[in-house]
């Protein structure tokens, strides 16, 4: 396995082998000492738009992300669905170079009409930004837009899980946009924005606003913690492991051109039930997990990175040291037959509910070949005892299509 | 920074000099205004120049009207045809189909409202602005008049069902009384003092530590059971005596009337930019957090839908004052086409709901789902509305 120096690195779609690049095509590898500063290189990194994938997906995690769910409106048609993508695919373009919206942008434009661009990203930098686009299930239902035969065979909603408390208004969609960018506003910024194009056409049903990324996806960036204080993500897919991400994440299109080098895309905002959590013993919560707080080792012993031995037995209990019902050895792959899903989650926290607890957790977002990954990783956590501290309240799976050439929209095999 | 980024309305091509070929020797229409008729000599008539003559032949100053399809926007009209006396009005007609009035007493609905079709092929008008913008204004305001004039009659009419005690024919009433009022609100709102009094709402008028009044003051007692689910314990919650209602429906009229004056006074004067203004100000208030799409308007009676389709109608006619001269601009046709079809969509998709005639459902029977619908096709409009000042003012 290749490792991958620090500096130099080629990122997001540039290792796609015939992509035409743009002058672009070298991003800025950005390090992430310090997860809570921004520094000038996190301000002015760029990742392409352009590649054999979407940029957003093994491209080093940003600090922030905004994700949007769109609905097409009432009467919208294939045609208007076909301009929206293509509309977005050109603003998405200049978004993620930093620039403004239109010919005019922000304040060129005349006094009388309301600006092209929103203006609130105005010197900030690209800071990283990924602008990440997905299909919902429903645009391939029977008579609705005349593409029933584009959708990829595993593309069906996911089925009911084991207590899930899901809002119908905070899950689904018909077209999904993940922003992420190494600042707030300017991952609001796109989303805002591309808003602003679809009205008429779409119509944002549901969106999320996540900070504090909860994974990584390059060796370079340090594991974060999620809201429970344990560090998440460990064992994440990196961008660099070629041959995991062709095996579990990039599909080969299920026969769809438009899909082959696209992934399936799952969100689920996950409510934690934080109050109850910090009234847990340590034990109790590093014995749930698998792992010790502070260092993040598998409780089988070592350090961060250490592989956990499942057979390892507790000196002091005669117990396996890694509890049989523990969320690591649940999830991992060795009890999954081997299936991996590549993690991009964020923390979120939206204030108190009426009862004063805090209305937080983790916006999870996984991406991997088949949607029966998650399916069958999901149904094995059902024993979870973490499912005391957490709600399922938000749901969605999306199709995200390959990632595009200069000159090329996305999803555009859909529409020949 | 300049972008190039295709999202730019695709310019077009436009004749620079538009020549004025109306045909100037059309013969005058004869009209005949009387305490309760309005005889047309005709009902058809050509493209072109048109002129009517409007002679009075009842007892009190008259006014005369020619309408657009929808029966709101003016598309010419002589005030002031005192008892006896004759007055002209000409204008360049386009084909389509038009409504005759006459207004005796200059206020209420008017009397012998009768179709008028103008047939022919289009007639080129000038696009010299300073006409043009005249024109829209004089017809715009003169709407405006029309409007309040309605609203006082109606208004009387109103208050006169609550101050007898005929809740049933009062409830009736309310919203469609709100609607000349929703058509021109942002006209009504120039005026500091009057909106408040008119038409604040219970939170508006706590926080300014003014006396509740107006139409919603009376809806709230009129739907007293509503009242009191949304505030419980509050003093409005108990029903109004005989003389409270007489003292609140006196000062409704009174405001009503005070606007109708400011409106009719030569100091009243409105600007291209008020109208075009004016109707993205209706759509806001439709989307605001404390409009009609939330369902915070009306928030006993539900009648929120009346108020929806009277501000969208009110935000249509002001653009269709408009509509000629943004189309003469670069750029403006496609602008127009959109705002065409998007206006009609709105419209389309309010009569889901009913009409005024029909009624409305109560706004509490539509779902989040449904008002997401409404709230997207609002979205649809009301951004390519939104260009609609620069594109009238700010292009050459």
């Amino acid at each position: 396995m290749t490792r991958v120096t620090r500096r130099g690195l080629l990122l997001g779609g540039a290792a796609a082998g015939g992509a035409a690049l743009g002058g672009a095509g070298l991003a800025l590898a950005v390090r992430d000492g310090d997860a809570s500063s921004s520094t000038a290189a996190d301000e002015q990194a760029t990742y392409p738009f352009e590649g054999e994938h979407q940029a957003g997906i093994t491209t080093p995690v940003q600090r922030h992300l905004y994700f949007a769910a769109y609905d097409l409106t009432a009467d919208a048609t294939r045609d208007d669905l076909r301009t929206l993508l293509q509309d977005w695919t050109e603003a998405a373009r200049h978004l993620v170079q930093g620039r403004e919206i239109g010919e005019t942008g922000a304040v060129g434009g005349s006094p009388l009409a309301p600006p092209e661009d929103t203006g609130e990203a105005l010197n900030l930098g690209p800071n990283g930004l990924t602008v990440t686009f997905g299909l919902g299930p429903g645009l391939f239902d029977p008579d609705r837009l005349g593409l029933e035969s584009g959708r990829p065979a595993l593309f069906q909603p996911l089925p009911s899980f084991a207590l899930e408390l899901l809002d119908d208004a905070i899950s689904g969609g018909d077209l999904c946009v993940q922003a992420c960018a190494n600042d707030p506003q300017v991952a609001v910024h796109a989303v805002r924005n591309l808003s602003r194009i679809g009205f008429g056409r779409a119509q944002i049903r549901w969106a999320q606003l996540g900070y504090g990324r909860t994974s990584s996806t390059t060796r370079d960036q340090a594991t974060p913690r999620n809201l429970m204080g344990f560090k998440d993500g460990t064992r994440n897919i990196k961008a660099d492991d070629t041959e995991d991400l062709a095996r579990h994440v990039w599909s080969d299109g299920e026969g769809q051109e438009w899909f082959a080098g696209g992934t399936y895309l799952v969100t689920r905002k996950i409510q934690m039930l934080i109050e109850s959590w910090d009234r847990a013993p340590l034990s109790e919560q590093e014995a749930i997990i698998g792992r010790d707080k502070g260092e993040g080792a598998p409780l089988s012993g070592g350090t961060e990175f250490t592989e956990p031995d499942f057979r390892a037995v507790s000196t002091a209990t005669g117990e396996p040291a890694i509890p049989a019902e523990s969320h690591i050895r649940l999830a991992h792959p060795d009890f999954n037959g081997g299936q991996r899903i590549l993690r991009r989650g964020y923390n979120y926290v939206e204030g108190n509910n009426a009862l004063g607890q805090i209305s937080g957790g983790l916006f999870f977002i996984s991406f991997q070949r088949s949607p029966k990954q998650f399916i069958d990783l999901q149904n094995a956590l059902a024993r979870d005892p973490l499912n005391e501290y957490i709600r399922h309240i938000g749901s969605a799976l999306f199709a995200v299509p390959r990632g595009v050439r200069q000159g090329e929209y996305i999803a555009q095999d859909l529409f020949v | 920074m300049k972008k190039a980024l295709g999202l730019a309305l695709a310019t077009i091509a436009l004749a620079a000099c538009v020549k004025n070929n109306a045909d100037d020797s059309a013969t005058a229409i004869a009209v005949t205004s009387t305490a309760d008729g309005c005889a047309v000599a005709t009902n058809t008539a050509e493209s072109g120049t048109l002129t009517f003559e409007v002679k009075n032949d009842g007892n009190q100053v008259t006014e005369f009207y020619l309408l657009g399809e929808d029966r709101l926007r003016i598309i010419g009209e002589v005030e002031n045809i005192a008892p006896g006396t004759s007055r002209t009005l000409t204008f360049v007609a386009q084909p389509g189909s038009y409504y005759t009035v006459c207004k005796p007493g200059m206020v209420g609905d008017g009397v012998g409202e009768a179709p008028f079709t103008v047939t022919g092929e289009a007639v080129k008008v000038s696009v010299d602005d300073e006409e043009a913008f005249a024109t829209a204004v004089t017809n715009y305001t003169a709407y405006t008049k029309t409007q309040v004039a309605e609203l006082v009659t109606n208004v009387i009419e109103f208050t006169n069902a609550y101050k007898a005690g005929d809740d049933e024919l009062a409830r009736k009433l309310y919203p469609t009384t709100r609607i000349n009022y929703e058509r021109i609100e942002p006209t009504a709102e120039q005026f500091g003092d009057l909106d408040p009094k008119i038409d604040y709402r219970k939170p508006g008028a706590d926080a300014e530590g003014l006396e509740w009044t107006g139409f919603h003051r009376i809806e709230a007692d009129l739907w007293i059971e509503e009242a009191a689910k949304n505030y419980p314990g509050d003093p409005i919650t108990t029903p109004l005596t005989p003389e409270q209602r007489v003292t609140l429906a006196d000062q409704l009229v009174a405001d009503v009337q005070a606007l109708y004056d400011k409106v009719h006074s030569d100091d009243f004067t409105l600007e291209i930019g008020d109208i075009t203004n004016g109707a993205i100000g209706l759509l806001d208030e439709v989307a605001a957090p404390d409009g009609k799409l939330p369902g915070e308007e009306d928030e006993f009676s539900h009648t929120d839908l009346y108020d929806f389709y009277a501000n969208v109608e009110g935000a249509e006619v002001a653009y269709l004052n408009v509509r000629d001269i943004a189309a003469g601009k670069d750029g403006g046709a496609d602008l127009v086409a959109t705002l065409d079809e998007e206006f009609g969509a709105m419209k389309t998709l309010l009569g889901k709901y009913g009409s005024y005639e029909a009624g409305f459902v109560s706004y509490d029977t539509v779902s989040q789902e449904e008002r997401n619908a409404l709230g997207a096709q609002l979205n649809a409009l009301s951004e390519p509305l939104s260009r609609l000042t620069a594109q009238v003012l700010g292009l050459s």
